[in-house]
């Protein structure tokens, strides 16, 4: 048999949501990946293995080629771009809204919009398009935290249930993108190992349809 | 001392000796290669005036270009990213010769940015063009010719891929699409990205043929051996002569590398666009296990000579020489045989000037030993050493226990 193919996967609730998705193909890992410290983990199918690594890695890994296949947020495409990947399916799981969210009924300052965030580069997108000169200001993490510091006016951010926003005095202001996890192909493989790659898309798209009508529920949920 | 002082900046190299030998060895065969096929060498300048270099298809290039200021001129100068659109250049306004017309170059390129994180923004790029004549048969030569390069390399396993960009062109014609749709749909399609194409589609008002727009939809699942052209045949019918030309042209160049006696596995895909805004019909690249991305690309790019007054077929491929030795390397080619040498003690006995000019005129490697550097001929990358015995230089083996005289 030829080389197993490797999906590339992050830790947190992409891994979580995944993980029926792919029992679905019959991918199950033989350890706990929630509890492993492993970071390459082998399957129920011999020809298939995981690779846990940070969500941001995952365009990257795929890209090189260090694994074939990855489950990657939309978020993480939209801000690093996929040149050089496939993006051939939606996976549906990890749901939420990319959004501008700020303070409600804050005064717009006089002076240029400073807008907190991890995703620069769609931050910076979507201020262009709207002719809006803004400030971007990178953080890591807890973007809630910027405006009621007064570090940022607006941030830029993935909204879920939007409970954390309103926990800190923050409400949804204008709405960017949808985002959902996405199956992303390296080039090569797809192209050097077209039928075993193919077969696999295949069956993560039955086992996504299969779920369609629980995630169709989720999103409106 | 200040470490910063030699750093070098992002994705540029510098090339050590061993490395630069195994390139400068695969150089020469390369362009023998080419010359053997029929392929002159030109060297084109490393910068240009900005806008002859972005002329015509040159202007997706820009991006990529870096630029600087002529104190002469206070013109815009650009440092080549490709050389590509340079050699038409050449074609078109230097040589104006009729009939084909087949060059190659090879030379440093410079990109702003590399193509993937961590890649390399000066390749030494390495390419064959031909020109002045638009049938399959041009792109059968040019593709034979890239897989003869990548045989060069010793690299076992190379896996061919053929598109052609005429297909979504004409298709996005038929459904009359206007530019921006197109080029977000061309978008879609580059990334295989089914939902996106399926919502952006849904959302469309065709202009023209609803069933173009649904096959451009097809597009996205048209790869995969060869068999993928009778499939697309099926699915594309009467779509247009553009589109039936296309995939007959495909099958020309499947069969055609059969015939050539070419093993390699192909692969089609009717959605690879590479280079959509600069090719426009058949486009080839070639993969190798391992390697996340194409070690070589190529295709046919008719248009490219009427910017420069002078509309003429082309088609043609590159490679980076470096990505080329790299796979030489990997592949457990032997790079050329370490050298070896003789040490020379320095003087200036006339019979030993002679010894060494005579040894060097063979092609043997002398190397002085100058006054003061220490008897060791390993440091100077030498096995053997010019030893006066009697009245005559004769060679010795370094370390050896002597007496083994060699002249060989």
């Amino acid at each position: 048999m030829s080389e197993p193919l490797t999906i590339a996967v992050s830790k947190g609730r992409i891994l979580e949501e995944a993980l029926p998705l792919l029992a679905r193909a019959g991918i199950v890992p033989r350890e706990d990946p929630a509890r492993s410290r492993r970071l390459v983990l082998e399957t129920s199918r011999p020809d298939v293995r995981l690779l846990v690594i940070r969500a941001a890695d995952v365009p990257t890994y795929v890209r090189h080629g260090a694994a074939e296949l990855g489950i990657a947020g939309r978020d993480v495409l939209l801000e690093q771009g996929s040149e050089g990947l496939y993006v051939p399916l939606d996976l549906g799981i990890a749901r939420c809204r990319m959004m501008v969210a700020g303070r409600p009924g804050a005064e717009i300052p006089r002076r240029r919009l400073r807008v907190a965030t991890k995703y620069v580069n769609v931050t910076r997108r979507h201020y262009a398009a709207k002719g809006e000169q803004v400030e971007i200001i990178k953080l890591y993490g807890s973007m809630e935290l910027a405006p009621l510091v007064g570090l940022a006016d607006r941030i830029v951010d993935l909204v879920d249930t939007g409970r954390t926003l309103a926990a800190n005095g923050l409400a949804p202001l204008e709405h960017i993108a949808d985002i959902s996890s996405r199956l992303v192909v390296n080039r090569a493989a797809m192209k050097v190992r077209n039928a075993a790659v193919r077969a696999l898309v295949a069956e993560l798209e039955r086992a996504v349809t299969a779920d369609a009508p629980a995630a169709e529920g989720a999103a409106h949920g | 001392m200040d470490a910063r002082r030699w750093i070098l900046p992002e994705g540029i190299e510098e090339i050590l000796p061993e490395e630069a030998a195994r390139i400068e060895a695969l150089r020469r065969r390369l362009l023998d290669r080419f010359r053997a096929w029929g392929y002159e060498l030109v060297i084109p300048p490393f910068v240009e005036h900005l806008e002859t270099l972005l002329t015509g298809v040159g202007h997706a290039l820009e991006p990529h270009t870096l630029k600087l200021t002529d104190p002469l001129s206070g013109r815009i100068l650009g440092i080549r990213p490709d050389m590509t659109p340079q050699a038409a250049r050449i074609e078109a306004r230097r040589l104006r010769r009729e009939g084909p017309v087949r060059l190659c170059y090879l030379g440093t390129v410079l990109r702003a940015r590399p193509e993937w994180p961590g890649g390399t923004r000066s390749p030494l790029q390495v390419g064959a063009e031909l020109y002045g004549h638009a049938g399959a048969e041009a792109d059968l030569e040019v593709l034979l010719l890239m897989l003869e390069t990548l045989a060069e390399t010793g690299v076992r396993e190379v896996h061919v891929d053929l598109g052609h960009v005429g297909i979504f062109r004409a298709l996005a014609r038929r459904a009359g699409l206007d530019a921006e749709s197109e080029a977000t749909l061309f978008e879609a399609l580059q990334r295989k990205a089914l939902p996106e194409l399926r919502e952006l589609i849904a959302g469309l008002e065709a202009g023209g043929e609803a069933r173009a727009l649904a096959a451009i939809e097809a597009l996205a699942g048209l790869h995969g051996g060869p068999e993928v052209l009778e499939e697309a045949r099926r699915a594309l019918a009467g779509l247009g002569d553009e589109v039936e030309e296309a995939l007959g042209r495909l099958m020309r160049l499947v069969e055609g590398l059969a015939r050539h006696g070419r093993r390699e596995p192909v692969h089609v895909d009717l959605a690879e666009l590479r280079g959509y805004r600069y090719h426009t019909g058949v486009v080839f690249g070639a993969f190798v296990p391992g390697h996340g991305q194409d070690v070589a690309r190529g295709g046919r790019y008719d248009d490219i000579g009427a910017a420069f007054g002078r509309a003429r077929p082309a088609t043609g491929f590159s490679a980076d020489l470096r990505m080329l030795a790299c796979l030489a390397e990997e592949a457990g080619a032997s790079g050329p045989a370490p050298a070896g040498g003789i040490l020379a003690p320095f003087g200036d006995d006339p019979a030993l000037l002679a010894e060494v000019r005579a040894r060097r005129a063979r092609g043997e490697r002398v190397v002085w030993a100058l006054p003061g550097q220490p008897d060791d001929p390993a440091a100077c990358g030498c096995d053997r050493m010019l030893v006066r015995e009697g009245g005559a230089w004769v060679v010795k083996e370094a370390g050896g226990t002597g007496g083994q005289g060699s002249s060989a």
